[in-house]
């Protein structure tokens, strides 16, 4: 882990905020960066006394507790819709952070060897602490070329299929697979379609369920669908607190079941989505909390969180006998569900 | 001119342009299996509403009501029966129950066929006719993806026989587990077949799909599917696979 973590930063006042509902913030924030500059200013000219600096300080001090209340007073109770804009927030750690982090060596694997190299989702061996892995994850891109790079993190089949061939190289050398997930979804457009999409996710789906090897999933973003479940197979899974994972978008539910776009609020809180939802479901296994206000405030908080969390699963996992390992994989996977049996 | 009766004496297959209309649970075992000999099993299983979920209307009111359309309690059957005297666990998807959506119930019943396959040493056969996953369980439903899928991965270490069977429409959460992973893969002539509606699509790439697109032709000659099989030839294919596996 980096040098410079520390866990009990405060949160620093983003002045990129574009978050509706983090509105109420934006003026503190902008009172903040003026006193900030003021304070610069103050303290580069010699001749001023020490005594506006005081002040400045002062002021700034109460401002970011304000600023605090407030951003806690937001999160507390996030709904699911804006749950989903934090997942999505461009600042947010993608998988490449998470790569350059907390995993030592990363050596990238390329290609499904069938018909390309889809980036949109990245393989490849690594360690994390003293555990050597084959990592899997989405990747969505930070800036607009990057973004139509990887496609905004939909992968295509040859995406899916990479994957299952890095996995089946793990279970060879007994590598544990840790994957991180983070897509709104598969690709749905008419290669992805022609190419199998259906079949690469099915395949992966059914080939992690008896993969000889232990798999961690995290899920850092957003989890959409058949797309986060094609590297979603698991062990164990853990996901971000303000992370989303459902059977579909929002924006598509909205659209099937309201016939309308104008409805994904709505969708957002009927899909129970947010991670605590997931958790009463069974569908997920833990919570990784973020630091006030988002991963994105305080990326190193959270890559700590992520590497610790992996880490102290790899240790235990590790010790399973593989027979029985796969065995209690495939029962868990069995107990989701709930129906009555009248 | 048509009459509803020579459609239906005819499997339901229009007898001038042979277009297959679409079929529910009930007549799809009767028509697949030798008469009376389809027993269907775990009947008992009904859904929830885990999530309360409430869209244009509410799910419970919504199981309510397709149940009394249906005549069934949720969009699978499920069963032992005997194909040209073979031995076979069934299962038949049901469009009349909310598009054949799958939930916990659907994965449930299709996972303790599986199962149940595997105790035998049957042969799986399932017919697909399905929109995907069934949005109102949300992540449940996405769970039932991995659910079936696990339990076809024990069947196929066991080297038992899985024939999949695709109809119109097969798309979404079931394409994208267990109607794509059959040793063997049939598709009724011109169903809908894809991972995303078409609608989707279009949208996504605004672009006129192109002519054919997700049906069972199209899948056929880019490789997803084995054979096109007209519906009156399905029983003696299926029989003739599960000879040629020896099951």
């Amino acid at each position: 882990m980096s040098q410079a973590m520390n866990p009990g930063l405060e949160p620093t006042p983003s002045v990129t905020v574009d978050l509706d509902f983090e509105r109420p913030l934006a003026q503190l924030e902008r009172q903040i960066s003026h006193l900030e500059s003021s304070l610069a200013q103050a303290r580069r000219s010699d001749d001023e006394s020490s005594g506006r600096e005081d002040d400045f300080a002062m002021e700034i001090r109460k401002l970011r507790e304000s600023h605090t209340t407030m951003l806690r007073k937001i999160y507390e109770n996030l709904s699911g819709a804006n749950t989903v804009k934090v997942a999505r927030h461009p600042a947010r750690p993608q998988t490449v952070d998470y790569l350059r982090h907390i995993v030592k060596d990363f050596c990238e694997l390329h290609g499904d060897r069938t018909f390309g190299d889809d980036p949109a989702i990245i393989c490849g061996f690594g360690r994390i602490g003293s555990h050597k892995c084959m990592l899997i994850g989405h990747q969505k891109g930070r800036d607009t070329r990057e973004r139509i790079h990887c496609n905004f993190g939909m992968a295509h089949p040859e995406g899916y299929r990479k994957a299952l061939r890095a996995m089946k190289l793990a279970e060879k050398y007994r590598l544990p697979v840790v994957c991180l997930i983070d897509t709104p979804g598969a690709f749905p457009g008419i290669g992805a379609e022609e190419r199998g999409q259906a079949q690469a996710i099915a395949v992966n789906i059914m080939e992690m369920a008896r993969l000889r090897t232990p798999i961690l999933a995290v899920i850092i973003g957003e989890g959409g669908s058949g797309g986060a479940l094609g590297i979603g197979v698991a062990d164990r899974t853990a996901m971000l607190q303000y992370a989303w994972y459902s059977v579909i978008s929002p924006e598509a539910c909205s659209s099937i079941l309201w016939k309308t776009a104008e409805q994904t609020e709505k969708a957002a809180e009927a899909l129970k989505l947010t991670a605590r939802d997931n958790l009463k479901l069974g569908t997920i296994d833990g919570i990784l909390e973020e630091p006030l206000g988002g991963a994105h405030r305080n990326p190193l908080v959270i890559y700590d969180r992520v590497e610790k969390w992996a880490t102290q699963h790899l240790r235990e996992i590790k010790r399973f006998k593989i027979e029985n390992l796969i065995r209690r994989r495939q029962e868990r996977l069995g107990k989701l569900g709930r129906y009555a049996d009248v | 001119m048509l009459y509803r009766k020579s459609v239906e004496n005819n499997l339901s297959v229009c007898p001038e342009c042979d277009h297959h209309f679409r079929i529910d649970a009930d007549e799809r075992t009767r028509q697949l299996c030798d008469p009376g000999s389809f027993e269907p099993l775990w009947e008992d299983l009904k859904p929830v509403d885990p999530l309360e979920f409430v869209d244009l209307k509410p799910y419970a009111r919504r199981l309510v009501d397709e149940r009394n359309k249906s005549g069934h309690s949720d969009a699978v059957v499920c069963g032992k029966g005997f194909i040209k005297g073979r031995g076979v666990v069934l299962c038949c998807m049901n469009h009349r129950f909310m598009m054949g959506s799958m939930g916990s119930v659907v994965g449930e019943k299709i996972a303790r066929a599986i199962d149940l396959a595997l105790e035998t040493d049957r042969p799986l056969v399932i017919v697909s006719c399905s929109g995907g996953a069934r949005m109102q369980e949300s992540a449940l439903s996405l769970m039932q993806m991995a659910k079936t899928s696990a339990a076809l991965a024990r069947l196929d270490d066991a080297g038992g026989l899985f024939i999949s069977i695709l109809t119109d429409p097969t798309t979404g959460g079931v394409t994208a587990s267990f109607a794509m992973l059959g040793d063997v893969i049939l598709a009724e002539p011109k169903a809908l077949i894809g991972f995303a509606g078409p609608r989707v699509i279009a949208n996504t790439v605004r672009q006129a799909l192109p002519e054919g697109f997700q049906t069972s032709e199209h899948l056929l000659s880019k490789g997803f599917v084995d054979r096109v099989v007209h519906r009156r030839d399905l029983r003696s294919e299926i029989s003739r696979l599960i000879d040629y596996a020896d099951k």
